[in-house]
């Protein structure tokens, strides 16, 4: 098996200085939206801005690096104990040159490690064995700020006048978007999981959000939903950074999943507008990153 | 726009507006959540004794805080080995979290400007009425950006809170935000969450298409 301790280190770099364009062409659009001479607008020209410079210089996006989120697709034979060391390599290595902020923080005794290692949990890698040749890893860098506005519901809620439907995940998602104001870095992208249990369904969250911003969900009813919450989410006036503005939400993305005919969990991952994640495909000697 | 010196004067503070935009320039210091709890336990509730060289860091604060600003940022810092600090990342943190301690920590040190994102609450809002201050929004995520208006980093205080929350003191030139809370009981947060909330049950009462 190859080392590829080197090529983790550059999927890291790309993740945490280079947005993917996709979302700074979503970011630029958004700004032809908002009034000119607008707080919102204001952003919005300083995001791009922050945006290009950070490409040139190779400086993160957003000094909060977040929790380096990997999902890595191998072939069979392939030792995940292997990959797991070398991506725990790479991620230290990337906090030395500073692509990555030291944020693994002992949660009992306050200590940062410094170094971006923590337990097996941080960083979060996910393995899945794959059919062919070639191993894909997926990498995403989630903050902080926008973790913390997500949010998790068990339905029905008599608050929100909410039902076991997906009527009743419209209403939840919108009142997580207003709970959010402007705290997650809006505008915000949501990744949506229906169903699952607890911890299965704010996984499938975090999952939604590596598809393309520019996709169509093949379910008509999901995307149908996904339009229409994309488009309400952004009447609700919250706009870039909570100044108040037309885009508070760049895209929405909804996953279904079985559940228990007692449980209806709606998870809501809230990603910033650093949408920062990255691929990498490694077929034979060739390395290419998208 | 509002060039803005550190130290600020109460007259300066007294004439800024909701949505104005500034250029800060001076001497600030980063704190976040750890120092923000630090502070307020060793030396505004003295819950719990001073310790190592806290006194001599309090000591310290106290000059650069009067007239001046907090940043809650965790930068990315170069020169970590060699001492020869450099951020290279410094956007702003979610001001949010330091709420139950804001307030109390703008009137102990006399602090003028607060700077964040995402705002804070009406603990904060009263504070910046009394002491004068304001509540200075940065653009979140901008952290390449805002770095280069860090000239130069002074020195570190309680790096053992870890590089994030350590008490960096910076010298800034034209550092940029909006004046998103002012000192005469304007808060745009307030205004846009009862403005969303408005529109947020416009739309809970209707369904799916």
């Amino acid at each position: 098996m190859q080392d590829l301790t080197s090529s983790f280190l550059k999927l890291i770099r790309l993740a945490a200085t280079d947005l993917p364009p996709e979302v700074e062409r979503s970011l630029r659009a958004a700004c032809e939206r908002e009034t000119p001479g607008s707080a919102a607008a204001g952003a919005l020209v300083t995001i791009l801005e922050n945006v290009g410079l950070a490409r040139q210089n190779s400086t993160p996006i957003c000094q909060d690096t977040g929790t380096p989120i990997f999902y890595v697709h191998h072939p069979e034979g392939w030792s995940t104990r292997a990959i797991r060391a070398q991506i725990r390599d790479a991620t230290a290595q990337a906090t030395a040159h500073a692509y990555l902020r030291p944020n693994a923080v002992d949660s009992v005794s306050g200590k940062n490690s410094g170094d971006n290692l923590g337990d097996d949990y941080f960083p979060t890698i996910h393995f899945e064995e794959i059919e062919g040749e070639g191993l894909t890893a997926d990498l995403m860098l989630k903050g902080g700020g926008c973790e913390n506005v997500g949010a998790q519901v068990s339905l029905p809620s008599v608050q929100l006048g909410a039902g076991r439907d997906l009527a009743g995940v419209r209403k939840v998602v919108l009142d997580t978007v207003h709970k959010a104001q402007g705290k997650g870095c809006a505008p915000g992208i949501l990744g949506v999981a229906v169903g699952g249990d607890r911890g299965s369904s704010y996984y499938a969250s975090k999952e939604a959000l590596f598809r393309s911003l520019e996709d169509t969900n093949p379910d008509p009813k999901l995307a149908a939903l996904e339009d229409q919450l994309t488009e309400e989410a952004n009447q609700l006036d919250i706009g870039p950074m909570g100044f108040g503005g037309q885009t508070t939400v760049l895209g929405v993305k909804v996953k279904s999943m079985h559940r228990l005919p007692a449980s209806f969990f709606v998870s809501v991952s809230y990603m910033c507008w650093a949408y920062r994640r990255r691929r990498m495909v490694i077929d034979g000697a060739e390395v290419t990153y998208s | 726009m509002h060039n803005l010196t550190i130290p600020i004067q109460d007259q300066t503070i007294r004439e800024l507006k909701v949505g104005d935009t500034v250029a800060l320039s001076g001497v600030m210091i980063t704190g976040r959540d750890a120092a923000h709890k630090w502070m307020v336990e060793t030396f505004i509730k003295k819950t719990r004794d001073p310790q190592g060289d806290d006194q001599q860091v309090y000591e310290v604060l106290k000059g650069i805080l009067a007239g001046g600003a907090i940043y809650h940022c965790g930068p990315v810092v170069a020169g970590l080995d060699t001492h020869e600090y450099r951020f290279v990342a410094a956007g702003p943190t979610t001001s949010a979290r330091e709420e139950p301690y804001q307030g109390d920590v703008m009137r102990h040190f006399n602090i003028k400007a607060v700077i964040g994102k995402g705002g804070m609450g009406p603990k904060t809002l009263a504070a910046c009425q009394e002491v004068p201050g304001v509540y200075l929004h940065a653009i979140g995520g901008a952290a390449s950006l805002i770095a280069q208006s860090v000239q130069r980093v002074q020195t570190v205080y309680k790096l053992e809170f870890g590089v994030p929350e350590a008490m960096w003191v910076i010298e800034v030139r034209d550092f940029p935000a909006v004046v998103t809370m002012d000192a005469h009981g304007n808060s745009l947060h307030a205004e846009v969450e009862a403005r969303s909330r408005d529109n947020l049950e416009r739309l809970l009462a209707r369904g799916l298409r």
